[in-house]
């Protein structure tokens, strides 16, 4: 049985590691965008509590999947908000959960529609292994190898987050 | 019997009409086109979604808008497209429409957007394709125009915001018209309380009253109060037989001016599928007058119809 740490440490953890990501890039380069919807409520809060100008971006990747002709669409959160510039600019791209790299993938696909950003990194909260793509985490709260039946879910109260761990056996 | 538009698992695979369609259905592709409505802002307009799919817009009757509209929304959603005008080739050969439609499968077509004068040729080609294959109806005959419903419920949404107290009004000629089928379908399925349809004797088909909606021969009396006022194109054909007395009788008691339009509600919105008769349906002060959305209908149709073909196309072939 995996236990999970606590979402409010592994979000201060990911707090501190974004500041001195941004604090080493040139001021006023660096933009925040979510993957709706965990990786967004993280990046609006991120955005709040770094004091950062403007408002946070938001993708909605459901266009950019590599599993739609398997899948089809599903019913949609809400569209993607880039309110930036994307080129020459530095993006921090957040998710809640990195697994198999698929999604970071159609996330940098959509960003370079908008145009040809300078750099970006990317920021999760979880990293439960699994990749099937070359993608990695360079801000990166906790490493935890889940099993490959099982499934990590934000959640959001108010202004705090919690995480929950879903396999198979607990249903 | 299952309904023609739906796969097994309930998915749209289909779009023939908007009559029966479920609400959910109808409310999905609305979202889905707003998540396409900022596509048009960005740098690169297109989404990979249909990436490596075949659409055959296949108009077998003339349109240049909706044709255009659907070609833009294919290519957006980075669809190859293929324009065949049949009018031109197979069909004045004599091919039939089921050997035209077998050999552009044979040609791997994904998707068919069929405009046809018959009402129900859709319908036939939905029934003959393979499972894997997309029929979505662009306009048939008097029967159905189901994209333009849609884009229709889009604008009234986008502007309107909740369909659930409002009064909608359309005006014209009803008889003949698709649109006018699939906006009444679509307005009832989505909860408006009141749909009205204001039309000559002669041109309001019988049993409207069956499909839900109030009918009006004094145009001033059906405006009243009215959120909406969808006009309708008057065909230029119908004032050649004994339907219509003339174009200036028509204007003088059935087109839209700014005297009568001021009977609907000061935030009313006034709308047209295009193309616009000026001057027989509408006055030219109302169709470029602050109401009108008429120029928005169109920009919100590529969406619309991004989402239905997205949607189709994306339905497993159960």
């Amino acid at each position: 049985m995996t236990t999970l740490p606590d979402a409010e440490a592994l979000y201060a953890e990911l707090r501190q590691a974004v500041r001195h990501a941004i604090e080493a890039l040139p001021a006023g380069s660096v933009h925040l965008v979510g993957i709706l919807s965990g990786g967004a409520w993280l990046a609006e809060r991120l955005h709040a509590d770094l004091n950062l100008p403007d408002r946070p971006g938001a993708l909605n990747i459901s266009f950019y999947r590599d599993d739609f002709d398997r899948i089809g669409l599903h019913h949609q959160v809400r569209p993607s908000d880039i309110p930036f510039d994307v080129e020459g600019s530095h993006i921090i791209l957040v998710d809640d959960v990195l697994y198999t790299g698929r999604t970071i993938r159609g996330a940098m696909n959509e960003l370079f529609d908008y145009g040809r950003p300078a750099s970006i990194q990317l920021a999760v909260l979880v990293d439960r292994g699994g990749r099937e793509l070359p993608v990695a985490a360079a801000l990166c709260a906790a490493r935890i190898e889940i099993p490959a039946n099982a499934s990590i879910h934000l959640a959001r109260d108010g202004d705090r987050f919690t995480i929950a761990l879903e396999s198979p056996a607990d249903a | 019997m299952r309904n023609p538009q739906l796969n097994r698992n309930g998915e749209l695979t289909h779009l023939l009409t908007l009559d029966g369609l479920p609400r959910d259905i109808v409310t999905h592709i609305l979202d889905t086109a707003e998540t396409f409505v900022p596509l048009a802002e960005r740098e690169i307009k297109k989404v990979p979604l249909l990436r490596g799919k075949s659409v055959f817009n296949l108009f077998f009757e003339n349109s240049t808008r909706t044709r255009t509209t659907f070609e833009i929304a294919a290519k957006r959603l980075s669809a190859d497209v293929y324009n065949l005008n049949i009018n031109a080739s197979s069909a004045s050969k004599g091919e039939s429409l089921l050997d035209t439609i077998s050999n552009l499968s044979a040609m791997q077509a994904d998707l068919f957007v069929v405009r046809h004068s018959a009402s129900g040729a859709p319908h036939l080609i939905a029934q003959h394709v393979a499972p894997h294959v997309h029929v979505v109806n662009a306009g048939d005959g008097w029967h159905a125009h189901p994209t333009q419903g849609l884009l229709d419920m889009y604008t009234i949404r986008h502007y309107k915001r909740d369909f659930t107290g409002l009064t909608v009004a359309v005006v014209g000629d009803v008889m003949h018209s698709r649109v006018a089928r699939s906006d009444i379908h679509a307005l009832t399925t989505l909860g408006v309380p009141e749909v009205r349809v204001i039309g000559p004797m002669t041109l309001l088909p019988g049993g409207l009253e069956h499909m839900g909606v109030k009918v009006f021969h004094d145009m001033r009396e059906g405006l009243r109060g009215a959120d909406v006022v969808i006009m309708l194109r008057l065909q230029n054909e119908r004032m050649r037989g004994a339907l219509l007395p003339s174009a200036q009788e028509y204007f003088k008691n059935y087109g839209l001016t700014q005297e009568k339009l001021a009977l609907a509600k000061p935030d009313a919105i006034v709308m047209h599928p295009g193309p616009m008769n000026r001057g027989v349906e509408i006055e030219s002060a109302v169709a470029d007058g602050r109401q009108a959305v008429i120029l928005n209908q169109v920009t919100f149709g590529i969406a619309v119809r991004m989402a239905v073909m997205s949607i189709v196309a994306g339905a497993g072939s159960a």
